[in-house]
């Protein structure tokens, strides 16, 4: 007998073509890299938009930080697609009633706002570069602040006027984009663990919280390395910020579920079997206990009794570490979870790494892309200014 | 895993075809940019208004005829010669795992208030037949007390309302004017968002060409007035095809004569594949 085609196993009665799980894990990391652009922009809208001071040392890294997390979600969408090469027929003839066809738009415009917003926040910062450089280096900042050189007052006003426009039209396309990403496996209507309403909300707000999250451990993190003070304000008030959109989210997760489990619909029995069983761990335990409930008690007792300075900062750490891990499990929970019960609703399949341009060591590299390219983005437009001058 | 070439004499209509609709789709699609917004426009009613130009089929016009299928369950014996011959038909994977048709066996043993349900490609099943690219039902039953037990064949619905056309970000999938729902291969980009949204599992990505696959209702045969292949190899007559706008065809005799029912009528996908002889249970 010739051996089985690599496909997943299952238990009870699932469709044949169910056997091969269609969405891998590009698919999780695709919504979890536009949940950290959403988030990022949404603190460093805070400041432009807001003007709460306290957010102003973090303001132009969390501009950058989504900047590079978006550049990367295109490659997770192209890692996955079978033909790569006809990409851009989405966007060259869209089927309008596509909910992924209006990806490409919501994307691409979203990419040019965060960059020509990035462009104006770092624009004053590479004309002083440029002026103070010679030879290449200069030509090069010359060419990022596309040969502008005029720093006046008058310009200065100009600038900001401009990114404060960018900021608010950004706030909305920032969680348009994202909302949508949940409202692609909300609308479907072929699998019961997707097909909600309520599935662009939850998208959106553990979205925010991720962001927050990748916000202080980064700060921290960029602070340690290059041994500047932390400003414990900032770190303050993105603990309070993390602390109220998690326990929104995890309430809105838990009304979703308990939605589903008291409609009981046909099918709750193979619901049931799946989340008491395989997802038991990395459901109940690790995204709603270990990523939620304890960040929210870390949180809320630190608060609660006022810890500030160092304690403050570890437990903020901690906390937006456990949410990371919470947010990647409920993509996961969401994306590969959805395709684990079958459409037959009479049985499971079982995800296994598919391995190849689909499988976890690419998604790996494709997650420590941006990571990557902030390191480097950071060293030719410096977002530190803010940091230390207030520190 | 050799494939049967694609091409030749009956294929290529279809493909000149499938290539003049996907220009014209293209240039259709690009107009509509403009005008119609995502929102405006409701469910798949947008299938009708792109009207391409008549496809390149001698002696055959897309709107004369409204194809509809048939399924007596109660007939099929569960010999799966419908699966090899739709494999052969149309150079189908020959795994166990892509299926355009497929045959499920619902048992239930005595006492028991829910059935066991398995198809061909239960591994006991692909072991019993020893190969995946053939295809029979295991003797697991064969020492079992059974109360009541048959099969049900499935196959792509083509629905009047579909949900794979509804979410293709292309356009690539599409209804044709009589009535079936099918892939251009060459304008797909593989996203597989059509395979999450049909509820009937009647679609899957070919391994081989890197796009979405499904049942054609034999488009190349039919529209040279023959049966779909696997209405022509079936022994007992459970499958039935033809024109529902032809009152003398088998799928209106069908149609008048018994009471029908779809699967999953409460997606609202309104299938153009109708069953006589189901169970509560298959869905």
């Amino acid at each position: 007998m010739e051996a089985l085609y690599h496909a997943s196993p299952f238990t009870g009665y699932v469709y044949p073509n169910e056997t091969i799980i269609p969405w891998t894990v590009m698919i999780v990391i695709y919504p979890y890299m536009t949940g950290l652009v959403a988030g990022a922009f949404s603190v460093s809208s805070l400041y432009h938009v807001f003007g709460m001071e306290k957010f102003k040392p973090v303001a132009r890294f969390a501009l950058l930080t989504a900047l590079c997390f978006m550049l990367f979600v295109p490659m997770t969408l192209l890692l996955h697609l079978g033909q790569p090469q006809r990409a851009f027929n989405a966007m060259i003839t869209p089927h309008l009633t596509s909910a992924f066809a209006a990806f490409g738009y919501f994307a691409a415009f979203y990419a040019v706002l965060l960059m020509l917003e990035t462009w104006f926040a770092f624009r004053e910062d590479n004309v002083i570069r440029a002026r103070n450089s010679t030879g290449l280096v200069r030509s090069f900042y010359r060419a990022i602040t596309l040969w502008s050189d005029d720093i006046s007052e008058k310009a200065r006003s100009y600038d900001h006027k401009w990114m404060l426009t960018l900021a608010i039209v950004g706030i909305p396309s920032a969680h348009g984009l994202h909302g949508y990403v949940g409202f692609v496996f909300g609308s479907l209507k072929s699998r019961e663990w997707w097909g909600s309403d309520m599935m662009p909300v939850i998208f959106l707000f553990s979205a925010i919280i991720s962001g927050i999250a990748v916000l202080i451990v980064l700060y921290t993190l960029v602070c340690k390395v290059r041994k500047t003070p932390i400003d414990h304000a900032c770190v303050r008030g993105m603990g309070g910020a993390l602390w109220g959109f998690l326990m929104f989210t995890l309430l809105l997760e838990g009304l979703e579920f308990a939605n589903v489990v008291y409609k009981g619909k046909e099918g709750i029995e193979i619901i049931m079997e799946y989340v008491t069983g395989p997802l038991f761990y990395r459901y109940f335990v690790f995204q709603f206990a270990v990523g939620a409930v304890v960040p929210i008690i870390i949180l809320g007792l630190m608060f609660a009794r006022d810890v500030r300075g160092k304690a403050f900062l570890v437990g903020a750490v901690i906390s937006s570490l456990l949410v990371l891990m919470n947010v990647f499990l409920m993509r996961w929970n969401v994306v590969i979870g959805g395709q684990e019960i079958a459409k037959t609703m009479r049985g499971l399949v079982y995800y296994h790494d598919p391995g190849g341009r689909e499988g976890l060591a690419a998604a790996l590299a494709v997650l420590s892309g941006p990571f990557i390219l902030l390191a480097i983005l950071t060293r030719v437009m410096p977002p530190w200014k803010e940091m230390t001058e207030k520190g | 895993m050799k494939r049967k070439p694609k091409g030749g004499d009956i294929k290529s209509g279809r493909r000149a075809f499938l290539r003049g609709f996907g220009k014209a789709l293209a240039s259709v699609s690009a107009l509509m940019i403009g005008g119609a917004g995502l929102l405006g426009k409701k469910g798949t009613s947008d299938a009708a208004v792109i009207k391409p130009e008549i496809p390149p089929i001698p002696d055959y016009d897309w709107t004369e005829h409204d194809w509809g299928y048939g399924i007596d369950a109660t007939r099929c014996i569960g010999c799966l010669r419908c699966v090899e011959a739709c494999k052969a038909e149309n150079g189908v994977a020959p795994t166990a795992h892509h299926f355009r048709t497929w045959v499920e066996r619902y048992v239930w043993l005595e006492g028991e208030e829910r059935p066991l349900v398995d198809s061909q490609s239960d591994p006991g099943n692909i072991a019993a037949s020893g190969s995946q690219k053939e295809y029979r039902f295991d003797n697991r039953y064969q020492d079992k007390k059974i109360d009541k037990a048959f099969f049900v064949p499935k196959i792509c619905n083509h629905c009047r309302h579909p949900s794979c056309v509804q979410v293709c970000p292309t356009g690539a999938t599409f209804k044709t004017e009589d009535g079936a729902v099918l892939i251009d291969h060459d304008y797909c980009i593989g996203c597989q968002y059509c395979v999450q949204a049909c509820p009937y599992g009647a679609r899957f990505f070919d391994p081989a060409d890197q796009v979405t696959e499904k049942c054609t209702w034999c488009y190349h045969r039919i529209t040279k007035g023959l049966q779909p292949a696997c209405v022509e190899v079936c022994p007992v007559g459970a499958r039935i095809f033809g024109d529902m706008n032809n009152e003398a065809s088998d799928i209106s005799k069908f149609l008048r004569e018994n009471r029908v029912q779809v699967l999953k009528p409460e997606t609202g996908n309104a299938p153009t594949c109708f069953y006589i002889g189901l169970d509560k249970e298959v869905s």
